[in-house]
This record gives C-alpha cells, structure tokens and sequence, in this order.
C-alpha cells in the first residue's frame, strides 16, 4: 500500500457528499480553511457526543441483565477487595513498626555496685563522645518506677528490700551502619563502669524483614488478583461481544470504524471496573469498621496509642484508579481479540 | 462510477467465483445483475463492498482503484454506498427509528439533522408512521422497506441490492423496484443482484448476467 496517492485518501475521509466539504481551490484558500475548522469542530462534537451517549447506553445495558452483571460485579469487588485489605493490613504494620524503628540504641547496664553520683559522672562523660547523638540516664529508681508502671508486679516488688535494677544509661549512635554499631557497642563493653552494653537492633530487624516479607506476598497475590480481574472483565466483554454480532456486522456494514464499533465494550469495562472498584472500597470499610473495636481492645492491653489506619482518600482512589485501568486493560483485550474476528458476511 | 476490469475471484478454498469479469456503470444509471444462485452475484456485490477483495483485475468505484484502500479506509469507502439485503438485516433490539438512524449515527450527524433525515427516508418508502415499532412486529415487504430506508437515509452515491425482493410476491416486488427507479431518478447509481428474470424483463434497464462467475451479457 506504499504507493497510495495521498490526495486519495483525503478525499476518501471527506464527510458525506450533502455535508459541508472544504473547498481546498487555490482562488477560495482562506474561505476553504474557515470551513474546514467548521468541520474538524462539527466532528470533534460528534466525537464527543458519541462518547457521551455510549457511556450512558453501557451503564444502562449493565441493568438490562441485572444479574450476570451484579455476579460479575460482585467478583470484580471480591478480587479488588483482597488486595485493598490486604494492602491496609500492610500499612497498619508498617505504621506500627515505625514508631518501633526510629534509630538504633544502645543500653549500658552500669555495674550494679556503682553509686548514683558515679553513674551521673558517668553519663556526662558520654556526653562529650562525639560519636553519640544522645544519651539519656535511667537512673535505679526510675528504672524501678517504669517497671512498676508497666509490668504491673508494684505489689511483688515490694517484698524486695533492695532494687535489684542497675542503673542504665541509653546511647544513641551517630552513625548507623551496622559494623559500626558493632564496633560501638564492644568498645562501650570494654569500658569498666559498663556491666554489658546491648545493641536494641534484633527485634526492629526482625520486624523490619517480616513487613518485607509482607509487603512482598501482598504484592504477589494482588498481581494473581489483579490477573483474575482483567480475565473476568475480558470474559464478560468477549461474551457481550458474542451477542451482539449481527449488530456489529451491520454497523460494519454501513461504515462504522473500528474504533466506534470497539467503544461501547471499552465503556462496559469501564463501568465494570469502576462500580466493581467502588463496591471493593465500601467492602474494606466496612471490614475495617467491624475490626476496628476488637483491634482498638487489644491494642489498649499494650498501651500504646495506636490508631488504625484506613484506607484515606490517596488509597482510596487508587484502587478505584486500579479498578478503572483493569477494566479498561480487560476490556481492550477481549475487544482486540474477538471485534476484528466480526466481519459481515 | 462503478468500473470492473478483468476482475476475478477466487476464494482461498479454490473456487472461481468471478472469471475475468469487465463492465462498467455510469454515474446514475440503473442495471439489474441476474444469474442462477452461485453465479458470483453476491461476490461481486461484496468486491464492490470490500467485504471482499478482487484475486485478479481492478474494481473501481467513483475513479479509485479499491485495491489502494487499508482496512481503515473500507467504513469510509462503505459510508458512501447504501445496501439493501434480502435478509435485510435489521436489529430487532431497537425500533424502526434507530435501525434507520444507525448509518447517521455512525458518520457523526447531530441528534436534529438525524431526526429529519430518518424521517424522511421513512417517509419515501411509506412506514413513516410506523417508527416507534420494533420492526419484528412489521411484515416482510415492510421490513424489506425499512432495510432501504436505512440503506438510502444518507444519501448514498451508489446503492446496491442484493435479492431485495426474494421473500416477496409481485405486487410488493415491483413497488419495491418502483421505489430505486425513484432513487435512480434522483441521480443515485443502482444496481440489483436478483434471479426474478419475469420482474427485470418487464423493466427497461440495462441487464449484467452472470453464468459461472463469467458475464455473458452486459
């Protein structure tokens, strides 16, 4: 087809004959122009209205066959609401390791033998280190006091005649790469008012590697959920599809384009993926809001001031935005494959 | 306007539907093409079309070679060119209305100028009345109308007819045929792929007959 005249061409895209055509007539050039932006306009509006009426006609042919459609609805939720739990689950942990992970310290537990004021000079001493970016004194007594406070053992202690707790001084490292901490915290051993110093690092690194592991899993089942919607979505369109064929042929047959012909089946995956996406939401929600008070009693056992998180209004359009792409995605697919199959016969 | 030179067909299963095939249609004259079923009517009614494509030859319509044109030039070469079926072809989903207005919703026409339009093709095949009905509700010489309307609603250069008579008897046949002589008169180029040898001797047009896929007379 390379040797196609172009001036052929143009005319072949030309409106019908009664239309306003532009005259492209030297003598008349800029009369010709004027109409032709008439025309390109007229067409834009066409474009749109047809759009317009599509969508429409695509939302309405949904609630002619309630029930497949509320059936493909209700899995499209299903398989978008997974994820979106799962999702929030994910940015629960994190929120919660967060308030964990800060930065790495180190506990010296001074010699139980040290009196208060050694311990004090002690603490100074550290204060000049420049490798320490904080360092804070728990002295005996507060020591005492704070496990009191949260072990709930006050009564048990006071049998004790003596504190049995050393004094503590927490450091905050400066630098926080791993062989340094390492380093540090053998070096502050080494010192003689020191009983043991310990790096806080196991349990932030466990938790650390296990939201990985989670945000991981999470991934992986929402891409196998993500797949199953746009099989689903491209089904149901492959299936419209089907039962529209004598309709297809004879708009093939009077000069539809392929892309007219695609359009209403682009809009049904539309519609699918985003009423699908916006049942997903109400159904996280709603579990979130049913979770949310045994979440809100365990949570008070540990005392911490944690608040679950929901989906927000960011999280919340993405997955609608999801819910939309995959039914489009869907959609284009099955269009793709099955419309160019239709010819009139 | 339209022009076959030694145009022949041959479907990939190895039969010859047309054999060398020349002939050629002014712009606005009317012809029956006739011949036994198998003759290679509706393959030239497609070539014409582009529902199919010629094996061998060149078809040209209004001066442009056929073969020139990409998948997306066929609904625009097809927009100008009105058919008329014998299983005409109409949608059973929507009323008599939509069915005719289909053809202008496709080439764009705004909601008013669709309006008066379809109304008017209604009007010249007699059915203006009946356009809210769904056209499974109307009889066969009354569907057969409503698929000319649709086929001549945006004023075709070309309209074809493939048997558009074939379901019916000869009152409704010849009013039928009565109707694309007034298209023709209106300067619309026609041609009617038919096998009612009685009807087309009774009219005075020129007549392509097909034997074999060859033309024999023309």
């Amino acid at each position: 087809m390379a040797n196609r005249e172009p001036v052929k061409r143009g005319a072949e895209r030309q409106r019908p004959a009664d239309k306003p055509v532009a005259d492209t007539s030297a003598a008349h050039a800029h009369k010709g122009a004027a109409k032709h932006r008439v025309d390109f306009v007229a067409e834009f509006k066409s474009w749109i209205r047809h759009h317009k009426s599509t969508a429409r006609q695509s939302l309405q042919r949904l609630w002619l066959t309630p029930l497949p459609s509320f059936m493909t609805l209700a899995v499209l939720a299903i398989a978008l609401a997974l994820p979106g739990l799962m999702f929030v689950g994910l940015k629960n942990i994190n929120h919660l390791s967060g308030e964990w992970k800060g930065d790495p310290r180190i506990s010296l537990y001074l010699q139980k033998t040290l009196p208060a004021e050694e311990a004090e000079r002690f603490s100074q001493k550290m204060l000049l280190r420049t490798d320490l970016a904080a360092v804070e004194l728990v002295t005996k007594e507060q020591g005492l006091h704070e496990f009191q406070r949260i072990s709930g053992f006050s009564d048990v202690l006071e049998f004790l005649d003596k504190n049995p707790l050393p004094a503590v001084v927490v450091v905050q490292p400066l630098d926080n790469q791993k062989a340094s901490l390492s380093a540090l915290q053998q070096a502050l051993n080494e010192l003689p008012e020191v009983e043991d110093a310990v790096l806080d690092m196991v349990w932030v690194e466990r938790l650390s590697s296990f939201v990985r592991l989670a945000n991981r899993v999470v991934l992986v089942l929402g891409a196998l959920l993500a797949l199953s919607v746009l099989l689903v979505v491209g089904n149901t369109i492959r299936l419209s599809i089907e039962s529209r064929k004598d309709e297809i042929q004879v708009a093939k047959l009077v000069g539809a384009t392929d892309s007219w012909v695609k359009r209403p089946f682009i809009y049904t995956g539309f519609w699918f993926g985003l009423i699908g996406a916006v049942i997903a939401w109400l159904f996280v929600e709603i579990s979130l809001l049913l979770i949310s008070t045994p979440v809100g009693q365990l949570v008070s056992l540990y005392q911490t001031d944690f608040e679950l998180q929901r989906l927000g209004f960011i999280d919340s359009l993405s997955l609608i935005g999801v819910g939309v792409l995959l039914g489009l995605f869907g959609a284009r697919l099955a269009v793709g494959r099955h419309l160019r199959e239709i010819e009139p016969q | 306007m339209i022009k076959f030179d030694n145009v022949s067909k041959r479907y990939p299963e190895g039969h010859d539907a047309l054999r060398d095939v020349s002939f050629s249609l002014n712009r606005g004259e009317m012809a029956f093409l006739t011949g036994h079923s198998g003759a290679g009517k509706s393959t030239l009614l497609k070539l014409i079309m582009l529902m199919e494509r010629a094996s061998r030859g060149q078809v040209s319509i209004a001066g442009q070679d056929l073969a020139q044109f990409s998948r997306d030039d066929i609904p625009y070469h097809r927009r100008r060119i009105g058919v008329v079926f014998q299983n005409h072809q109409l949608l059973f989903d929507r009323s008599v209305f939509e069915n005719v207005a289909l053809p202008l919703h496709i080439s764009g026409y705004d909601e008013e100028d669709i309006g008066k339009r379809v109304r008017a093709a209604l009007d010249k095949v007699g059915l203006l009345h009946k356009e809210k009905l769904n056209p499974i509700t109307l009889s066969t010489g009354e569907q057969q109308r409503i698929g000319i309307a649709r086929a001549i609603v945006h004023k075709p250069q070309v309209l074809l007819a493939d048997e558009p008579t074939g379901n019916l008897d000869p009152a409704l046949s010849e009013e039928i045929m009565r109707l694309f002589m007034e298209f023709n008169l209106h300067g619309t180029t026609v041609l009617i792929a038919t096998h009612d040898l009685a009807l087309v001797s009774r009219m005075p047009y020129r007549t392509l007959t097909l034997d074999q896929g060859r033309l024999i007379n023309g």
